[in-house]
């Protein structure tokens, strides 16, 4: 993507991700995150989650990827800030939850700066109550 | 219990170094399903611009996260771990972090605030390089929801 090709309003293609119980203990693992709440329903159920959530991080790393898709270019996001608003629960089962991203640019400014307004829901919730990436085009 | 606003701008020494490893990077992506090859094949990341793999935008939790702990442990720190969420996170990155980066991370209490009965901390890392080079800063906003 390039700067010359976007416009305030632009929308990026709307991205769905699934997340699983395998896929918040591989996330576990991989960011060394094992607070509880993320993969024992006994925790979770403790502290008054509704069950099982995701870490917030990992939604906002698939958030990411759906700008980054859009972009073409990892190295092009150069600010990012969200909002955790409302968790993602992940059902025990084979389907689990998920997340879907939908974006809109909300400002172009000078030397090819793209601010992205990001909307990111799980079930028809809002999930992060703002998400704004930066991305440098060229 | 509020937390004391002379907090704000307390700075904590710079974490050991954390070498980065292409293998990380790889076991990061796969966990988030991320399946650019920048992030896997050198040769790839090079094509592309890099000195080597470059890690996906939200790879340096991996190194903050325990960089904030010694915040958290800090005794002036009076905040309710077992009702903390995290509230907000904000990425900055001056470059990409990439394999073979030799990274230390400084941790700054920004700001502290009481909202609602909720007592607000945000820590921001300064990851370098042990150079002194700066990559990138991850600011994390943490809520401890009052008692009900």
């Amino acid at each position: 993507m390039r700067a010359a090709d976007v416009a305030v309003g632009t929308e990026l293609p709307e991205r769905s991700y699934p997340v699983t119980r395998a896929d918040l203990v591989r996330y576990a693992g991989a960011s060394g995150d094992f607070n509880p709440i993320h993969w024992n329903d006994r925790t979770a159920t403790d502290v008054g989650l509704p069950g099982v959530i995701a870490h917030g991080m990992l939604t906002m790393a698939l958030a990411a990827r759906a700008v980054t898709a859009w972009t073409g270019d990892p190295a092009a996001l150069v600010e990012y800030h969200v909002r955790f608003g409302r968790p993602v629960v992940v059902p025990d089962d084979d389907a689990g939850a998920t997340v879907t991203v939908r974006g809109k640019v909300g400002a172009v400014g000078d030397g090819g700066r793209v601010r992205v307004d990001l909307t990111v829901t799980s079930g028809g919730e809002k999930v992060l109550s703002l998400a704004r990436a930066t991305v440098q085009l060229a | 219990m509020a937390l004391d606003p002379t907090l704000v701008g307390r700075s904590y020494p710079p974490s050991a170094v954390y070498e980065v490893g292409r293998e990380k990077i790889a076991e990061f992506a796969a966990a988030i399903g991320e399946t650019d090859p920048v992030h896997r094949d050198a040769d790839a990341a090079r094509a592309a611009g890099h000195p080597d793999v470059i890690a996906p935008p939200t790879f340096a939790i991996v190194l903050t996260l325990s960089a904030a702990g010694v915040v958290v442990e800090d005794p002036d720190v009076d905040l309710d771990y077992s009702r903390v969420v995290h509230g907000e996170q904000r990425f900055t990155h001056h470059r990409p972090i990439r394999a073979g980066d030799r990274l230390v991370a400084t941790p700054v209490i920004e700001a502290v605030r009481s909202v609602a009965g909720n007592d607000l901390l945000t820590t921001r890392v300064d990851v370098a390089t042990e150079t002194g080079e700066p990559v990138c800063a991850a600011t994390s906003m943490l809520v401890a929801r009052g008692a009900s």
